[in-house]
């Protein structure tokens, strides 16, 4: 009896244990996915700025992703199946993120990630993506690095990249003020500041070679007053001042500078300042240089779908009381890559709900909509998107400056070619390129 | 000498460069200083209050220019904005936390403040939102001064000019009159100095103490509020804003309110050189005037070592 005890309570071990096994891996999340179960709902991780400077970006960020998926639920949702949005703060910093990327996919089971505003979360969340076979949308972060210096099966990037984004607006410059001699920049000490001027520059000494640098200024990150070096550039006078500086630090240089009138001594090129013009009102004066970060604003001169563009700014200004903002589009762009991508799965499979492995493979090569035209995914993971480039105007329409003389940018001409790396493209460029730009287009 | 003779007239904006950037920075840290002379505690979230003070004074500037107000009428709101925060927050913090932690480790009354600043930081955002948040007025009624350079002519903000360099002498000037010729000065100066003492004597520590971070309060809103209209006020405005501060802090010496004065204009004339001579270096000179001073006057410049009470 004893020994038939004993037996009972080894076996009886032997099943708590695998009762835990089987129990801690439920509760760890789900697992990659290798059969393809249909789910009751679509989770999707969503890695964002909601504290911090950054969150002036991160929280229209999140508001397009719950107007969105609200629409998207309303509509009957992806497949028949309903999207559930689960935010993290991108705030205290990388480690967090990383922390928070485990949790979402191995306990709350997220079937997409979308990460992140920065650069550096991006850099640490792609090798997760790999890891852990969890699909994942790089939709804000700007770093070239990503797909340059590495391959991905799982990680895609919904948007352009930082080397479009700046070859863009240095085109422009070329293109409406040809025969300048010298520049300043002024952008902020981190990793942002630092690689959008090494861009900037090597591309540059390509199409331009013998350009004077006035000075390099990187003021800290989140500074607030930028009187010296506005004073700095006031005294040395360049013909052209570079800023890649965005959020309550462009804002304040773009004040100081109007208030010191050194916008009327220099142009400036802001390639991201189209996130600044509602804010900073008329003290942005008319003939600056501005870029959005890709092929988007709200009164996108040529877009692809009028009624899509116009449909999605008037529901994000009629929710949230304000224009969207490139954030906005950017999300909005995950939004639809992952509506597509689903779509694209599902409908490979006959119907039936896609693995991750297969949900991942659907991105490759992927095309789908943007509120003012289309994205495509490259086979190396970057999406190929168009850049606007534009010049401030004053209208009495509204009460900020507005874009005109804008250019839209073919990715194809100003995106590094797969395989390549930007450090190197950039200088194998032509100054021919600048006499082919598209033909410019005025507000209306 | 030649370089002088080249340069003397960027040496001229330099200066002023420096002495308003010198300003700003002393109107915040010189409330940090008051208040941890009288209770020895490092207020983190001081920064918290300087960013509140900003957000107020814009929000109720930009609501007092709504009503028709003239532009001039910016410059009192500013002022009235800091009383404001100073007088609601300050007995508030005060007396429902750091009283409750007058007698614990110094270490503990740092978290607890970290943690305040942690709340006030979300209130903060709740209340203003995340989108950055101006007052220009006042700046954009005084317009602007143009300073010779040479043939040219370098514009500068009057308000940069004479509104912040001129607050922040009065500042010093009050509190240097309030600590030495005033009985609540003295009574101030004596907790600073023994608060055993000063309690022996009749001194009711409490209320001075009460009275000293609600002024100290009011002051790093006053740091805020005249930063308003220069500046974006934008969330972790305030995280930057006490790092600066606490730099200040340490190199004049804790306590040390005229050193605060000279601490804050070295490191805005430190900071300010760094941009025309070596840019590369412009965010650490701050941190590094306050190391070199550390490493050689550990108690600040002005700092007087204590005898260790056992």
């Amino acid at each position: 009896m004893k020994d038939c005890d004993a037996t009972r309570m080894s076996l009886t071990r032997r099943a708590a244990l695998g009762t835990i096994g089987v129990g801690g891996l439920a509760l760890s999340g789900r697992l990659a996915q290798a059969q393809g179960a249909k789910p009751q709902e679509i989770k999707v991780g969503i890695a964002t700025y909601l504290s911090g400077p950054a969150s002036v970006f991160g929280v229209p960020g999140r508001q397009t992703a719950e107007m969105l998926f609200d629409e998207i639920n309303a509509a009957g949702g992806i497949a028949g199946i309903k999207v559930r949005p689960i935010f993290v703060d991108e705030g205290p910093g990388v480690d967090h993120v990383v922390g928070e990327y485990r949790r979402l996919v191995q306990n709350e089971g997220v079937h997409l990630v979308f990460a992140a505003i920065s650069s550096a979360d991006c850099l640490a969340c792609a090798p997760l993506a790999d890891e852990l076979k969890r699909p994942t949308l790089l939709w804000d972060c700007g770093t070239q690095r990503i797909f340059e210096d590495n391959r991905y099966s799982y990680a895609f990037r919904t948007q352009a990249n930082a080397t479009p984004e700046i070859l863009a607006a240095l085109l422009y410059l070329l293109k409406v003020k040809p025969d300048f001699k010298s520049i300043a920049v002024i952008n902020q000490d981190y990793a942002w500041g630092r690689d959008s001027w090494d861009i900037f520059r090597t591309a540059l000494n390509t199409l331009k070679p013998g350009v004077k640098v006035a000075a390099e200024l990187f003021p800290r990150f989140g500074a607030t007053d930028f009187s010296t070096e506005v004073t700095r550039v006031l005294a040395l006078r360049p013909d052209v001042v570079l800023s890649t500086s965005w959020g309550g630090d462009l804002d304040a240089l773009i004040r100081q500078s109007s208030d010191r009138k050194l916008f009327e001594r220099a142009t400036f090129v802001m390639p991201l300042a189209e996130s600044s013009l509602q804010r900073v009102g008329k003290a942005l004066p008319a003939g600056h240089i501005v870029g959005a970060r890709g092929d988007h604003w709200f009164l996108h001169p040529s877009p692809a779908d009028p009624e899509r563009l116009k449909r999605f700014t008037e529901s994000y200004r009629s929710r949230f009381n304000a224009y969207p903002i490139y954030p906005c589009f950017h999300m909005a762009q995950a939004v639809s890559a992952m509506k597509a991508g689903i779509e694209k799965a599902v409908a490979a499979k006959g119907g039936g709900w896609p693995t991750d492995a297969e949900l991942a493979a659907a991105f490759k090569g992927l095309e789908f909509p943007s509120p003012t035209a289309s994205v495509r995914i490259r086979e190396d993971g970057q999406g190929l998107e168009n850049q606007l480039i534009g010049t401030t105007l004053h209208s009495d329409r509204y009460p900020f400056p507005v874009l005109t003389d804008m250019v839209v940018f073919p990715a194809e001409s100003v995106t590094t070619p797969v395989g390549q790396k930007s450090a190197d493209w950039l200088k194998t460029l032509s100054p021919e390129m600048v006499a082919k730009l598209p033909q410019a287009l005025a507000f209306r | 000498m030649s370089w002088f003779a080249e340069n003397g007239l960027l040496v001229g904006l330099a200066l002023l460069d420096g002495l308003s950037y010198a300003a700003a920075v002393f109107m915040v840290a010189v409330g940090l200083n008051l208040v941890f002379g009288v209770m020895r505690v490092l207020n983190v979230a001081h920064g918290s209050l300087y960013a509140i003070g900003g957000y107020a004074a814009a929000s109720l500037g930009l609501f007092v220019a709504s009503l028709g107000a003239p532009p001039w009428a910016g410059l009192p709101v500013l002022l009235a904005a800091a009383v404001l925060v100073g007088a609601l927050l300050g007995p508030l913090i005060e007396r429902l936390l750091l009283r409750r932690m007058q007698d614990q480790e110094p270490v503990l009354q740092l978290l607890v403040t970290f943690a305040l600043f942690m709340i006030l930081e979300d209130l903060q955002k709740l209340a203003f939102g995340v989108q950055p948040v101006v007052f220009d007025a006042p700046l954009k009624w005084l317009g602007t001064v143009d300073v010779p350079f040479g043939a040219d002519a370098i514009p500068f903000t009057a308000y940069q000019l004479y509104v912040l360099p001129g607050v922040a002498l009065a500042t010093l000037a009050i509190l240097a009159v309030v600590l030495r010729y005033t009985l609540v000065g003295r009574m101030v100066v004596a907790v600073t100095v023994d608060r055993e003492a000063a309690r022996a004597m009749g001194i009711d520590a409490a209320k001075v103490t009460l009275l000293t971070f609600t002024a100290g309060a009011a002051l790093a809103a006053l740091g805020g509020a005249l930063a308003a209209p220069t500046v974006s006020l934008v969330p972790g405005v305030g995280a930057s804003t006490i790092v600066l501060s606490f730099a200040v802090v340490a190199t004049a010496g804790l306590g040390q309110i005229e050193g605060a004065a000279v601490a804050a204009l070295l490191i805005g004339l430190g900071r300010s050189f760094a941009v025309y001579v070596a840019p590369e270096f412009e965010v650490v000179v701050p941190y590094a005037i306050m190391v070199t001073v550390l490493l050689f006057r550990p108690q600040g410049l002005f700092g007087v070592a204590e005898t260790r009470r056992i």
